[in-house]
């Protein structure tokens, strides 16, 4: 399976998320969220941008808690909530931007 | 993704049974298959090897003389009919293969083939089968149609252990490099990395730094979540699920809150991070052992008195029924299993070896140490949901029941709004909630939402009748698919909430804000930080 963004083919797996991570561009975050059939604001890529940071510096995404206080902080105390991270990805903030961010799918009990 | 977006089937009467089958109605259901890495990372063959039919036999003898219970379940099933429709999946899928003696049939119409007179001679008569790809593909979708609940086994007049038969089913797909990805990867990464997420040392730390600062914020205490003391007196292992998820994080936060308020030192291992251990869903012994043993190196490393467990269903009931055998936690240790022998020396027997954190709350309750204002629950109506493997597979306390008694009691303590569902639908006849056993992963999502429509009628009995607004619960799997499957439902997604939520949001900490609130005065009796010893 493979994802095709500017006529190069990606690596993914079975649903669909980023086998490399270093293969993920901004592109490919776009082609990625179509796969979910999500339409990409600036509010999405705030979160987007901040997976990336933290995975660059934790090697994991963050737990939902620890994104919505980053949120809050960031962008106001109103966004700083799992509601708000829920509009932006209906499917659940961890496993949908996670794969718009190009990072592996979360596993565990979650 | 592989969401399922079909929606949920419709309630029934309760209580009801589907009076009309529907042959291979999830016939279509099967999970990813493990990559080789996942496999081979945890001792089994990276893909289907060559002659797997013959090996996938010989697996099937060997466990047959290795497990006594097992041979026994092959061959002591009359056909009765009593499991029928005691399974939460038959009753959402009408799927004739999902009654659990149809599922359990499926490995058995081989096991005759091979392993009996009748089915080596006559097979057709017996209805023997003989081991196709068809037979392994079936094998692949029923026995991950199953959550290895163990509520069949309550009604079987022979006392028949299903879940065991589709342990049994799984470890010989393992064997021959046919495994389940959700669980392989899973168990590939708690070897690696210490816990089902993958979660490293520096991330988890910085991550329950966060959670302390939270709980410094609501109660005013410094109250920490420590990671990797050495001579702290209790070592909490609890599910990673607790370090990410929610409403798993709330559960975490209130074991730190109870902890703090009773004064004693405790701390989490970044070594052994996870309570889970999915080997026991695959039937795995040399995996459970492996991953049992790493609780017991943490535990040694630290030099800890007590090992407490935090909420986790099937985690509960390894801990309870298989960490003495396989890792000396508890007592009867092989007399030549040096670290065993040195643990069981070491941990402190004037309490249980392991003990539940419920069981812990729950004592400081009976001692009058915790002080609650249960109004701050008012809010709520809280109906519990007992968790298959802590219902049926453990215990808590010194009495028979005492597993449902006590998370009960605990959340009475803290909470004036308390429900039950109907009774044919909790303590030893709970329902699974749908997504345990290995079948919490996105690739299974309709048989999650099919399999959780008896727990969700009996639940919205009790909102419609008695307007329950909560569903407490003691396991991060439930935690975790009750969050997704409730908004399918049309209830609200943080109607699921964690037992230690309840008392953590109910708890009158000494010296903190919820106390001078509620006292009326600024005192300046502030209590001397005595547990300062338990710093990280």
């Amino acid at each position: 399976m493979g994802l095709m963004v500017e006529g190069k083919e990606l690596d993914t797996d079975e649903e669909g998320y980023l086998l490399d991570l270093n293969d993920w561009t901004r592109a490919a975050g776009a082609e990625l969220a179509k796969t979910e059939s999500l339409e990409m604001t600036d509010s999405h890529w705030e979160v987007i941008d901040f997976l990336r940071e933290y995975y660059d510096e934790y090697q994991i995404a963050p737990a939902v808690r620890v994104l919505t206080k980053a949120i809050g902080k960031k962008l106001g105390k109103d966004k700083g909530n799992s509601k708000y991270l829920y509009e932006l990805f209906p499917y659940g903030p961890a496993k949908q931007a996670c794969k718009v961010a190009g990072l592996p799918k979360p596993t565990g009990c979650i | 993704m592989a969401a399922y977006q079909a929606p949920p089937p419709e309630y029934r009467e309760l209580p009801d049974v589907p009076n009309k089958l529907e042959p291979d109605a999830t016939a279509h259901l099967s999970p990813f298959l493990a990559k080789p890495d996942h496999n081979e990372s945890i001792g089994f063959p990276g893909e289907l090897v060559d002659n797997w039919e013959e090996k996938a036999i010989d697996k099937m003898g060997e466990l047959l003389g290795k497990y006594r219970s097992f041979q026994v379940y092959m061959d002591a099933c009359v056909k009765c009919g009593a499991c029928t429709d005691k399974c939460h999946y038959f009753q959402g899928t009408s799927d004739p293969k999902n009654m659990p003696v149809a599922r359990q049939d499926l490995l058995r119409s081989v096991y005759r083939r091979h392993f009996t007179f009748a089915g080596k001679y006559f097979p057709k008569l017996v209805g023997a089968r003989d081991l196709t790809r068809e037979v392994l593909d079936e094998w692949h979708s029923y026995f991950h149609q199953c959550s290895q609940c163990r509520r069949c086994s309550v009604f079987c007049p022979y006392g028949i252990d299903t879940a065991e038969v589709s342990m049994a089913a799984r470890e010989i797909m393992d064997s021959v490099g046919h495994g389940q990805k959700y669980c392989n990867e899973i168990l590939g990464k708690l070897q690696k990395v210490g816990n089902n997420l993958g979660l490293p040392g520096k991330a988890l730390k910085a991550t329950l730094a966060e959670f302390a600062e939270e709980i410094e914020e609501d109660t005013g205490l410094p109250v920490k979540i420590p990671l990797d003391v050495e001579g702290a007196d209790i070592l909490l292992i609890t599910p990673s699920a607790d370090f990410f998820a929610e409403p798993h994080i709330d559960g975490l936060m209130g074991y730190a809150k109870v902890f703090h308020e009773a004064g004693v030192s405790w701390t989490l291992s970044s070594y052994a991070s996870e309570a889970a251990n999915f080997s026991m869903f695959i039937g795995s012994y040399s995996n459970l052992k492996t991953v049992a043993e790493r609780i017991r190196k943490a535990a040694i490393d630290l030099g800890v008195k007590r090992i407490i467990v935090g909420e986790c269903g099937h985690a509960w009931r390894v801990a309870y029924s298989f960490w003495n055998t396989t890792a000396g936690i508890g007592s009867g240790a092989a007399e030549d299993d040096e670290f065993a022998q040195k643990l069981q020396k070491q941990l402190d027997h004037n309490y249980p070896i392991p003990q539940h954190i419920c069981e812990f709350t729950y004592d400081l309750i009976q001692e009058n140490k915790l002080r609650f204002n249960k109004s701050e629950n008012d809010w709520r109506t809280i109906t519990f949901h007992d968790s298959c493997n802590v219902a049926r597979g453990s215990r808590m306390g010194s009495w028979a029941g005492g597993q449902f008694d006590i998370p009960r009691a605990v959340i009475k303590a803290a909470a004036n709004n308390f429900v039950e569902m109907d009774p044919a639908t909790i303590k030893e006849v709970t329902y699974c909630c749908g997504g345990g056993g290995g079948l919490l992963t996105d690739d299974l999502m309709e048989i999650r939402v099919k399999g959780a429509l008896p727990r969700m009628e009996a639940l919205n009995d009790v909102v419609e009748e008695q307007g329950v607004t909560h569903l407490a619960a003691i396991c991060a799997i439930c935690k975790a698919q009750f969050a997704k499957i409730l908004p399918i439902y049309k209830f609200p997604m943080d109607m699921i909430t964690s037992t230690h939520q309840i008392v953590g949001d109910a708890l009158v900490m000494t010296g903190s804000i919820q106390e001078k609130e509620l006292d009326g005065t600024d005192d300046d009796s502030d209590e001397n930080d005595t547990d300062s010893s338990e710093e990280s």
